[in-house]
């Protein structure tokens, strides 16, 4: 299978995609890039697009960007732990072993945490 | 030829750079750093009528150590729930560490840390459980509705729903006029006539998407930018930037612009095992039995229980007694081997192993165990495991999305599920600076109304030697901010030396005037590995003085050639030789305790003797002309804290 436009690149940084955003739900607010702390994403040069990741190994992934965002709940931007940060639990009826990121996995569990997403006094 | 030099196309920077192009600014009080104690600071200065500018490296509305959230908000001890009082509190803060600690900010805390709470609760902070969701629970207080952790008969730490706990003192500081100054990078102290240990007159700053440079003026200056956090470790690919607990940007800028201007520093030798492996960034995302999870049953990989003892060593038979003293004690302080000393000394799940165990574990008592063990949060007592995963780990900032969101939609049920320990040691030599916990590291030393030793600046929060943690950072940035609000009453107008000016902006643009050269990463990890290889476990003058070499080559040599493609990759180069400084600080301190010290974490095979009488005490360094001159400090400088209080509390207008 002959390719014609193979080019060269230099490695990617590692890990390299801490948030995942969704093009057909992000509206390009641009809500995540103003909250990082580490100020890794960059406005996208076209208005109303996701972000640019442009600095993606100075992630460390406290997903405030996430909470930030209008429309997170309809999965606009996801946190995506690297592998070597995905945690593993045990069903205790079962036996089952689990790990996050995992192909086939369980269903989620949607309960939202005590007094709901956005709690206030 | 490097690759880059072929990319012709590279997308444009989105936003408009002026490298150097001068703002000045003045105000009475200039806060710098817009975590938990700057915004603190800035509140409490702006409440007495101070024009503040408070000035942050990344977003104030999310960043600093305590920037993504709180779960426990400690030192409450004047709730009406709790049964010590503030006095026995802060007592037992110092004995419990031996007088390692800060007596001034842990006696301010204990005082003033549930007035701050109730002010967060004005500001937009849930701090009880008001539609009780905990009815009955043994850790809630019927009539206040608070929540409280570990200690259930004391009450003196709160369970929160902190997520927003920034925001809401973003806010309150926005409304009360407080200018921010978001993306910029404080980079240097200025002082009058430009001198090292004179005044402080203001700070300078460059801007991480502008490349702008600022010169802010302030009567009075309050410092709150943590303590270094990327000091002996440096590997994205381990554990990101950080190895620590708290962001990788707290870089301790704030140490070395001190250090640069001559403050005098107390404790910075103090350093202690860190880098534990990898789950760096889900904290509080693996099983364990410790803070946020105080006190989880864990089991074996055979479902066994893993054991919890009291202090005398007495198994304990039900999951309750773990949060109660043992008979004839008062209270004890947080839990699970954060407290040396017997008579705080609370309970604990005996260590297993091949497991990394509490600080300090004696390896007879550590017990067989079939490895992995998991936290049993299924066979905990419903309100505890709803409270630790569905409040503590739902409600706190840096743990809703990365843990309960991410964890849930992985299909995690803490009502069925058990979650897998791992063994969390790192190598020998990763070091972290200060005593871990919730203890501090070394830093300025402040007096009764934290000011430091440099005139018209006052320190907070995280930045202050041995302080401790959230609570603190709120208790003592508001305090600060009283005080140089007080100052910059009848301070002299800041005058700044040009020539300082001059020579900052010289030193801090130089990288983006060079086209090539070494990039910050490789520069971050040289300077981390000459702190591991000089500076690790067991230190010597020999060592010791060869790090201070490679410092001094590095200096001159690899950092001198640095260079930055933009105002972001700058400011990540100005913050590597923050830490090449910081490096050289600790060294120094390092050189100038002649005595090996367990409170400090500190090793010296050229002095053996561990804790000799004669040394314990407080070393204080600083710069003076360039040269270090170094000092002493009694661990008890604090002086009677109820009368030092009660003199230097600033009433509020």
């Amino acid at each position: 299978m002959a390719e014609e436009d193979i080019r060269m690149f230099p490695n990617m940084v590692t890990p390299n995609n801490p948030v995942i955003f969704d093009k057909s739900v992000c509206n390009g607010c641009n809500n995540c890039v103003a909250t990082c702390v580490m100020d890794i994403l960059m406005p996208n040069p076209e208005k109303g697009k996701p972000p640019i990741i442009l600095y993606p190994d100075e992630c460390w992934y406290d997903g405030v960007c996430v909470t930030a965002c209008p429309v997170w709940q309809k999965g606009a931007i996801t946190l995506n732990h690297p592998i070597n940060q995905r945690a593993r639990f045990k069903r205790k009826a079962t036996g089952e072993h689990f790990r996050i990121g995992m192909p086939n996995p369980p269903p989620p569990n949607n309960k939202p945490p005590v007094s709901g997403w956005d709690a206030k006094p | 030829m490097n690759y880059e030099e072929l990319i012709k196309d590279a997308p444009r920077w989105p936003y408009p750079v002026n490298y150097g192009k001068e703002n000045e600014v003045a105000c009475d009080v200039l806060v710098l750093g817009g975590g938990i104690a700057g915004c603190w600071a800035a509140i409490g200065a702006a409440r007495e009528g101070a024009k503040v500018i408070l000035v942050e490296k990344g977003a104030t509305v999310s960043s600093g150590a305590g920037g993504s959230g709180v779960d426990h908000w400690h030192c409450v001890v004047t709730n009406p729930a709790s049964k010590i009082s503030p006095e026995e509190f802060a007592q037992a803060l110092l004995d419990s560490r031996g007088g390692w600690r800060n007596g001034i900010t842990g006696y301010i805390t204990s005082r003033d840390s549930y007035d701050c709470l109730l002010e967060m609760e004005k500001m937009g902070m849930r701090i009880r459980d008001s539609d009780d969701e905990f009815k009955g629970a043994e850790f809630r207080d019927e009539a206040t509705k608070l929540l409280f952790a570990y200690d259930y008969t004391a009450k003196y730490c709160a369970r929160v729903w902190g997520h927003n706990v920034k925001e809401s003192v973003y806010k309150e500081a926005r409304r009360l006029g407080v200018k921010i100054y978001d993306h910029v990078f404080i980079s240097s102290l200025l002082t009058a006539g430009g001198k090292q240990g004179s005044r402080v007159v203001g700070a300078t700053g460059v801007n991480a998407r502008t490349g702008e440079f600022y010169i802010f003026k302030g009567k009075a200056t309050v410092i709150g930018m943590y303590f270094p956090q990327r000091q002996w470790i440096f590997s994205t690919e381990i554990r990101g930037l950080t190895y620590s607990h708290r962001t990788p940007n707290l870089t301790g800028d704030g140490h070395a612009i001190l250090w640069q201007a001559g403050a005098v520093m107390a404790g910075v030798e103090a350093s202690s095992p860190g880098g534990a492996g990898p789950y760096g960034f889900p904290q509080y995302g693996y099983g364990n039995a410790q803070n946020t999870w105080y006190a989880c049953t864990m089991v074996d990989s055979n479902g066994k229980e893993i054991p919890w003892v009291d202090r005398d060593g007495n198994v304990l038979k039900t999951v309750s007694e773990r949060y109660r003293p043992a008979p004839g004690q008062r209270f004890f302080i947080s839990g699970g081997g954060e407290g040396p000393d017997y008579r705080y000394r609370g309970p604990s799940m005996l260590p297993v192993k091949g497991q990394a165990g509490p600080p300090g574990a004696a390896p007879d008592k550590m017990i067989e165990a079939e490895l992995p063990l998991y936290a049993d949060l299924p066979s905990m007592p419903e309100q505890e495991r709803r409270v630790i995963f569905g409040l503590m780990i739902g409600q706190e900032g840096k743990t809703v999305i990365p843990i309960y969101r991410t964890y849930t939609q992985a299909g995690f049920d803490p009502d069925k599920d058990l979650l897998q320990s791992y063994s969390l040691t790192g190598a020998p030599q990763w070091r972290q600076m200060g005593g871990g916990g919730v203890i501090s590291g070394g830093g300025p030393v402040v007096d009764w109304n934290l000011m430091t030793s440099l005139e018209g600046l006052f320190a907070a929060g995280g930045q202050i030697f041995f302080n401790g943690d959230h609570a603190y950072a709120a208790a003592t940035g508001r305090w600060a901010g009283q005080h140089a609000a007080k100052y910059a009453v009848s301070a002299a107008e800041p005058k700044a030396a040009r020539q300082q000016i001059d020579a900052e902006k010289t030193r801090a643009y130089a990288p983006v005037m060079r086209k090539n050269g070494i990039e910050w990463k490789e520069l971050n990890a040289g300077v981390c590995k000459v702190m591991q290889d000089y500076c690790g476990g067991v230190k010597s003058e020999t060592l010791l003085k060869l790090g201070l070499k490679w410092f001094e080559e590095i200096k001159t040599g690899e950092a001198a050639s640095a260079f930055a493609r933009n105002p972001h990759e700058l400011v990540r180069v100005l913050e590597v030789f923050n830490i090449l400084t910081n490096g050289e600080m600790i060294m120094e301190g390092c050189r100038v305790r002649p005595a090996s010290n367990t409170a400090l974490g500190f090793t010296r095979s050229d002095y053996p003797q561990v804790n000799p009488p004669e040394w314990q005490k407080w070393i204080t360094i600083r710069q003076d002309e360039g040269k270090v001159k170094s000092g002493e400090l009694s661990l008890d400088y604090h002086g009677d804290i109820k009368k030092n209080y009660e003199a230097h509390s600033v009433k509020r207008s």
